[in-house]
Parts: structure tokens; sequence; C-alpha cells
């Protein structure tokens, strides 16, 4: 469905950022992309989306394409329109609209938008979001406030829904809860995501396939088992030893262990 | 107790008109976060416009606000793509710097097909006396009130109820998001730019048909920052009742105090709502979650 071909990204036109990203997200799957601070990870999401001209970037090298087309030098909204729509990081919620309006601004894109049906069925999922429709969305707790960002992706109907860190900042039960959202949301709305994160136990448990980048560029890629099976992933991202159990920081000073896919 | 009503009722249309030229003003600051300067420009060519319809042209006045209203919704959108557009990205306070020249260059513009001179001409909108309670009140005042109104309604409901007008808020609140959601910021500008233009326009014509047409016209666009200040730089609430308020205040001072000090007193609300309340009456808070 989307497939990045050796995408380079470059900031400023100095600092690049990518450097022959590819990737491939099937259509109905969850892929997740994981990677820690500074790999590259929102960049290629940008890219995807269009996002990347307010911060100065630009693709320079290498193709987009979503279902066959190239997508790389459309404007942002245009990417909306054809069904892709990422929900940013740090949530971005419009502060002094209520929840109601930030959805109905989330549906901007659609034609012919039986409003109240689209409500309800973002409010199927999010009971806690129709509670609080009239309330401002800056007064939100941050849960909600994601519940919001996604709900907000929802009313766009999209065909794939690019999800930036969802569980940045958030209490573990509700991350598992809106976790639980974003699988349901996978298998009955049938919509495709992509999804960034670092936390790579809770991504790999609900990803079909998972990606890992270091670097602006892929250095790993494979099924979840398998991926939690690598002795790198489990020493790097899941933050067990060799043997299975938790790490111990004292060796770490001893002897830091070299990522086999450096050489 | 006659006097009093005569000075609500004067108040009053000052307050509605300086609430539409207000409003114009609110639209830009609420998409863009800019504040525009030209306002008092846009007010005074639709003015000149009107005039222009109605005097120059002998047209119908209704015939002639149609063409005035499209003239400056054209006006508007042009604005926003030739001057903003280039300027997007740019620091907030180079926008604002823009809007300055291009007052000059509206004002310069306008004297130069109209001239300097202030010009009298017939009042279209019917101006005989209504009583009202024992106060003697010309026709045209009440209708001024009244169209203001209405537009402030209007503007109210497009911005809670419509799509484009809740897309504006959004913009409004964060250009990013906003974007990857696919609003066109671009477009959203041109729409407030227009609209603003368009209430900056019907405000001109009203108070061209009470006084007439002249190049001082423009510093309406100065009168409307202590409105704004007082109701909240962002809210259309706001300029409407800060309007009003500002009006009937310079209404009472100038007919009990003395005339002079209704010139100054706006300015100093101003003063003491920004050292007591900066963010107005009715405007938005910053919302901090802790």
């Amino acid at each position: 469905m989307l497939s990045l071909n050796n995408v380079e990204v470059i900031y400023n036109k100095v600092i690049l950022v990518l450097k022959g990203m590819s990737l491939q997200v099937p259509q109905g799957k969850i892929v997740a992309l994981l990677g820690s601070n500074g790999a590259g990870k929102s960049t290629t999401l940008k890219a995807i989306s269009g996002l990347l001209k307010p911060d100065n970037g630009e693709v320079t090298d290498g193709s987009i394409e979503f279902m066959g087309e190239r997508i790389h030098h459309r404007d942002a909204a245009e990417i909306v329109r054809m069904g892709i729509f990422q929900v940013m990081e740090g949530r971005r919620v419009f502060e002094h609209l209520t929840v109601e309006e930030n959805l109905i601004a989330g549906g901007y894109t659609r034609r012919g938008l039986n409003l109240n049906r689209e409500l309800e069925m973002v409010y199927h999922y999010f009971p806690r979001l129709k509670e609080r429709r009239t309330q401002r969305a800056g007064y939100l707790s941050g849960g909600e406030q994601q519940m919001l960002a996604i709900g907000r992706a929802l009313m766009a109907q999209p065909r794939l829904m690019m999800l930036d860190e969802p569980s940045l900042g958030l209490a573990p039960l509700l991350v598992a809860e809106i976790f639980h959202i974003i699988q349901r949301i996978n298998q009955e709305q049938g919509t495709t995501l992509l999804l960034v994160e670092q936390n790579a136990n809770l991504a790999l448990q609900v990803a079909d396939y998972a990606y890992i980048m270091e670097n602006g560029r892929i250095v790993l890629e494979g099924y979840p088992n398998d991926l939690r099976q690598n002795a790198d992933v489990r020493e790097f991202y899941l933050g067990l030893s060799e043997v299975g159990q938790r790490k111990s920081y004292r060796e770490v000073k001893h002897y830091k262990r070299r990522k086999r896919w450096l050489s | 107790m006659e006097l009093f009503l005569q000075l609500t009722l004067t108040g009053l249309t000052n307050g509605a008109i300086l609430a539409l030229a207000a409003l114009g003003f609110v639209l830009i600051y609420k998409a863009s976060d800019v504040i525009n300067f030209a306002q008092g420009e846009f007010l005074l060519i639709g003015a000149y416009l009107i005039y222009a319809m109605v005097v120059q042209f002998g047209l119908h006045w209704t015939l002639g606000m149609v063409i005035t209203l499209l003239i400056a919704i054209l006006l508007g959108v042009l604005i926003e793509r030739l001057i903003l557009r280039p300027m997007i990205g740019e620091p907030l306070i180079s926008v604002i710097m823009v809007t300055i020249g291009l007052s000059s260059l509206l004002r310069a513009v306008v004297s130069t097909i109209w001239g300097n001179l202030p010009q009298a001409f017939p009042s279209f909108i019917p101006t005989q006396a209504v009583q009202i309670l024992g106060a003697k009140v010309g026709a045209d005042r009440l209708w001024a009130i009244g169209i203001a109104m209405l537009m402030l309604l209007v503007f109210n409901l497009f911005f809670s109820k419509s799509k484009e007008g809740i897309a504006m808020r959004a913009v409004a609140d964060d250009q990013t998001a906003a974007l990857s959601m696919g609003i066109s910021v671009s477009h959203i500008f041109a729409w407030a730019w227009a609209l603003a233009a368009v209430s900056a326009a019907i405000a001109g014509a009203l108070v061209a048909n009470i006084v007439g047409v002249g190049p001082e016209l423009s510093n309406f666009g100065l009168r409307v920052f202590p409105v704004v200040i007082l109701g909240g730089l962002d809210s259309i609430p706001g300029a409407i009742i800060g309007g009003i308020i500002i009006g009937l205040l310079e209404a009472y001072t100038g007919g009990y105090i003395g005339q002079g000090l209704n010139q100054v007193l706006p300015f100093i609300i101003l003063i003491l709502i920004l050292m007591i309340r900066p963010y107005g009456l009715f405007g938005k808070e910053i919302i901090e979650r802790v």
C-alpha cells in the first residue's frame, strides 16, 4: 500500500536526516517503526504526510508511493484527501476548541460527511470523549487528549493512519487502553496503521511487522516474534540481557556490547 | 433624561460601527495571530467605494453595496495572495510591519483616486428622525445599529457552526496540526482577510452614510485598538461588547463632561485594561495543564 524507496530528507538544505530509508506498509496491517531519539522516525512520517515544509525539510532523493502513486511532491492537504492521516507527536489538539469542534476539524477534508454518524463512531471507541464533548480540549487530561487526537484522525476515515508515539507521557494503564483501541480500529475499520514508538515492547505486541531505525536508515526488520529473539534487540530495545533477566547496569559499565549491525 | 437617551443612541450607533471595524481586526488576529494595522484603511476604502457607486456612478445603494462588498472580498484575497503568502514562515513581527506598510499604501491609493478633501454626500439610507421615548434619532443610525448587530450575529454563527469557521479557529490554535488534517492554511488566511475587508467595508459604508467620506476615516483604525484590547483581541463577543462600551462611554463623556475628553477616554481605558486584564474581558487565556 505504502512504500518508501531509498528516501533522503535534508533539513535546511544541509542536514541529512534520512539516508536511504526504505519501508513497506501492506494494506490492513499494523507496522511498527522503532528507534531511539533522533533516529529519524518522525521525519519519516512527515516525509510521507507532506509536513516537512514548515520545518524547512525536503525529500531530495528516492520515492514515496501510496497506492501506486508517487506522493512526495504533493502538499499536505492533498495527501490527507488521498487517505493518509498523521496523528502528530505530542497530541497537538486545538486547545481552545471544544472536543466536538476538534473532531469536526478532523473531518475537514470529507465531502458529504454525515457528521452525527461519524461523531457517534468516534464516541463508540472513546466513550470518555462523549462525556466531555462540550469541554475545551485544552483542559482534558493527557490520555483524553491522545484519544481526541486519534478520534480526530478517525473522522477523516483514512486508509492509512500514522501514529507518532501515542504512548508519550501517559500512564501505563492508559497506554494499554489506547493500544487496545488502536488494535480494534485496525480490525474493525480495516485501517492500515504505521506506528512509531520508543516503547518497543508495547509496539512489538500489537504490530504485524516491525522495522528498527537508526541514524536515518533501517538497520533491522522482521516479524515481532523473530525480533524479540534477536540478541541485539533484546539488549538495546527491550532492556533484557542475554539470559533473559533484567539488565544489570554494573555490567554495562564494564563491557559495552557492540551492536552487530554497526560492524 | 432626554439627553441621556440621545447620548445612549448616539453611543450605540458609534459602538456598533466600532464593533464592526473591530470584528475584521479580530478575525485576522484569530486566524493568523497577525495584528492588522491596515484595518482603518479597509474601512476608508469601503466608504469611498460606496461613495463612488452611489454618487459618481449613480447606482442604487443596494446594488452599490453589493459591488462594494465584492470588491472588498477581492481586495482581501489579493492582499493575502500577493503580500501575506510570501511572508508565511517569517517572524510575526515582520508580518505586522508589512501591514503598517500596507496601510500607508492603501491610504495613498485612496487619495490618488479621490483626493484629500472630505466629501459630504446625500445619505442613501433614510434619515428622517424617529421618536424613541421622547428622544429624536435619525433612522439611519437605527439602521446602522441593526445592520451591525446582524453582521455580528452572522459572523458568530459562522465561527461556531460552519466547518470553515471551525477550521479557521483550528488554524489559529495550531497551524501545523491544522495542516496535518488537510486544512489549507493559506486558504483559511484568504478567508480571514476577505471577511475582514467585508466587515470593514460595511462599517465604512455606514459611517460614510452618516458623516460623509474623507481621509480622516482611517483614524477609525486607531480607535479600534481600545475596543479590541478591552474585549480581547481574539473574541468576537468581545469585539461587540467592547465596541458598545467604548461607543457609550465616548458619547456620555462628550455629552456630560465636554468634548475633547471623549477622544482621550478610550485610550485611558486601554491602558487600564492592559494593566489589569491584558487579555481583555473575553480574550483567550493561555491554557496551562498542570
